[in-house]
C-alpha cells in the first residue's frame, strides 16, 4: 500500500507536509529496486539547499542512490536512528526508515509532486 | 542476451536479473546479505553456467599450455586443478582461468565469459603451430556449471552426487561418468565448497536436487552480488575489474601462479624484469575506517607516502566484517607498496573517508574443528 498522506516524486522520493515543515523518505519501490541498505549519508541540521538539490545518499551493498530533495528548504532534523540502522530503510520506508526533516522557505512547491494514486498508476505504468 | 539453462528456476525463485558478460544472470534472489551469510554460515548455491570451458586434448596439449600459461601445468597431476592465467607479451592479464587436468594429454580450461572468446582465439592460433598434435574444443555451450559453497556444502553435495566428494581435497575433482559430470572442490567464496559441471539437460535436476537436499540446513539460492562480496571477502581478484590488461600477476600479488623455473612461458621477460626491478603498480587492500562505502572508480591515497595513489577497482560493503572493504590499484613510484598499517584516504562525493591498508584476504574461514 503507498500512504495516500504525502506526495511523491519521479525519483521515488515521499515527502509529507506538514505546518511548514516536510518530512522526506524513499518508497518502497525505491528500496526493493536498492536492496540491503547498508549506509545512508546525511546532511547536517542547518544546512539549507535549493530545491532539486542533492542532500546526501542512500547506499546499498550492489548501488549508491543519490537524495535529492524536491523542495527548497534547511534541515531542521535528520533521523540519527539510521546510524546504526540503515536497515530502517527497508524495513519501514514510509515510517521509520524517514530520512530528514526540512524547515520549508517562502517558495512555492513544486508542481510535479504526484498523489499516492498518481504515483501508484506510474509504477503500474 | 544468452540465457542459462537454469533461468527458468531463477525467475521461478524471484530472482532480479542483470546483464553480465553478454548473459541475463541472477543478481540476487532474497536479497544479497541474506545470501551472503547463508554461504559463511550454512550453504549457497550459485549458477556459473555463463562461465567458458574449453578442452585441450592431443600430445601436444601439455607443452602448448605450458607456453601459454605462467603456472606449472607439467606438475599437475590428474584429478587436480590449477589457477593460472593467460598472459600478454608485457605479462599483463588477458584472463585468469582454472585448468583441470584430466591426464597428461586432456586438459580443460575454466575461463570467464567475458574473455572466453578471445581466449579460444588465443588457443586456436596456438594449436595451428602445433599441427595434428592439438585439438581445441570449446565446450561452454555444452556444460552447465552449479558451484555449491559453505560449511555445509559438503554435507549437500556428498549426499546427491556421491559420498566420495566428501573426501575431496581443496583444488581436487572427480569424473562421474554415468552423469556426465565433473565434481571440484573448489571455489570463488573463501568457503569450503564444489562446482559440478554438467551436461545442460540435467542442469535442473541437479538443481532441484541439490536445492531440496540443502533445505533443512538452510541452503540458499545465491547470487552475483553475494558471490562479489564473498570473492572480495576472501581477497580473490575478479577479472576485468582487478586484474585486467594493465595488470600483471606480480602488480596483483599472484606471483605464486608464477613459475619461472618451468622455462619459457608468454610474458614470462615482462614478469622476470618486474620481480628483479620491483613494479610501480600494485594491487592493495583496504579497509575503509570512517564511515561511508569506498566503490569501484573512487581514488585512493595513502597519506603516509607522498604521490602513492590509484583507482579503486573493487569496493563494497563486506557483510562478514560489517565494514566497507576495497581493492585498489596503486602507483606507488619506485618506493615499493606501502606497508599495511598505512593511513590512507578515499573521496567519496566530494568528502574524505579514513582508510587503511590491510593484507589480502580481508576475511579468511575459520579452521574446520575450532
Amino acid at each position: 500500500m503507498i500512504p495516500d498522506d504525502r506526495l511523491y516524486t519521479a525519483q521515488h522520493e515521499w515527502l509529507k507536509v506538514e505546518d511548514g515543515e516536510a518530512v522526506l523518505g524513499i518508497t518502497d519501490f525505491a528500496q526493493q529496486e536498492l536492496g540491503d541498505v547498508v549506509f545512508v549519508e546525511l546532511p547536517e541540521a542547518g544546512q539549507e539547499f535549493a530545491a532539486g538539490a542533492e542532500i546526501g545518499a542512500i547506499e546499498s551493498v550492489k548501488a549508491v542512490a543519490e537524495i535529492f530533495t524536491p523542495v527548497a528548504g534547511a534541515v531542521e532534523a535528520v533521523n540519527a536512528g539510521l546510524e546504526d540502522a540503515p536497515e530502517l530503510v527497508n524495513e519501514d520506508p514510509y515510517g521509520g526508515g524517514w530520512l530528514v526533516r526540512l524547515c520549508l522557505g517562502q517558495e512555492e512547491m513544486p508542481d510535479d509532486l504526484m498523489t499516492a494514486a498518481d504515483y501508484e498508476a506510474r509504477l503500474a505504468g | 542476451m544468452q540465457r542459462t539453462v537454469l533461468y527458468g528456476r531463477h525467475a521461478e525463485s524471484g530472482a532480479r536479473f542483470v546483464p553480465f558478460a553478454g548473459y541475463e544472470m541472477p543478481i540476487q534472489y532474497e536479497g544479497v546479505l541474506a545470501e551472503h551469510r547463508a554461504v559463511r554460515e550454512r550453504a549457497g548455491m550459485f549458477d556459473v553456467s555463463h562461465m567458458g570451458e574449453i578442452r585441450v586434448r592431443g600430445p601436444r596439449a601439455q607443452p602448448l599450455l605450458q607456453r601459454l600459461t605462467p603456472n606449472d601445468v607439467a606438475a599437475l597431476d590428474p584429478f587436480r586443478a590449477q589457477y593460472s592465467a593467460f598472459l600478454t607479451g608485457r605479462g599483463t592479464f588477458v584472463d585468469d582461468l582454472l585448468v583441470y587436468c584430466l591426464d597428461s594429454e586432456d586438459y580443460l580450461l575454466v575461463v570467464n565469459a567475458a574473455s572466453r572468446a578471445r581466449d579460444l582465439e588465443l588457443l586456436e592460433t596456438a594449436a595451428a603451430e602445433e599441427g595434428e598434435g592439438v585439438r581445441v574444443d570449446d565446450r561452454s555451450d555444452a556444460t552447465a556449471l552449479i558451484a555449491v559453497q559453505g560449511p555445509r556444502a559438503a554435507d549437500i553435495v556428498a549426499d546427491v552426487v556421491g559420498a566420495e566428494a566428501a573426501d575431496l581435497r581443496y583444488y581436487s575433482f572427480l569424473r562421474q561418468d554415468a552423469a556426465r559430470r565433473m565434481v571440484s572442490r573448489t571455489g570463488y567464496t573463501g568457503e569450503d565448497g564444489f562446482e559440478i559441471y554438467t551436461p545442460p539437460e540435467r542442469a535442473e535436476d541437479l538443481w532441484d536436487e541439490l536445492l531440496a537436499r540443502g533445505r533443512d540446513v538452510g541452503l540458499a539460492p545465491a547470487g552475483l552480488g553475494a558471490r562479489d562480496t564473498l570473492r572480495l571477502e576472501a581477497g580473490m581478484m575478479l577479472c576485468g575489474q582487478d586484474i585486467d590488461e594493465e595488470t600483471t600477476p606480480v602488480e596483483a600479488g599472484l606471483s605464486w601462479i608464477v613459475k619461472w623455473k618451468k622455462g619459457d612461458f608468454v610474458g614470462r621477460d615482462a614478469l622476470v624484469r618486474q620481480r628483479e626491478d620491483g613494479c610501480r603498480h600494485r594491487l592493495v587492500g583496504f579497509e575503509v575506517e570512517g564511515r561511508g562505502i569506498a566503490r569501484h572508480g573512487h581514488r585512493l591515497t595513502v597519506r603516509d607516502v607522498p604521490g602513492c595513489a590509484g583507482p579503486v577497482t573493487s569496493g563494497a560493503f563486506a557483510p562478514t566484517l560489517g565494514r566497507a572493504v576495497g581493492i585498489a590499484r596503486l602507483d606507488c613510484g619506485d618506493g615499493g607498496p606501502p606497508a599495511p598499517g598505512s593511513a590512507a584516504c578515499v573521496e567519496v562525493r566530494g568528502r574524505e573517508i579514513d582508510c587503511r591498508i590491510v593484507k589480502l584476504p580481508f576475511y579468511r574461514r575459520p579452521k574446520q574443528g575450532a
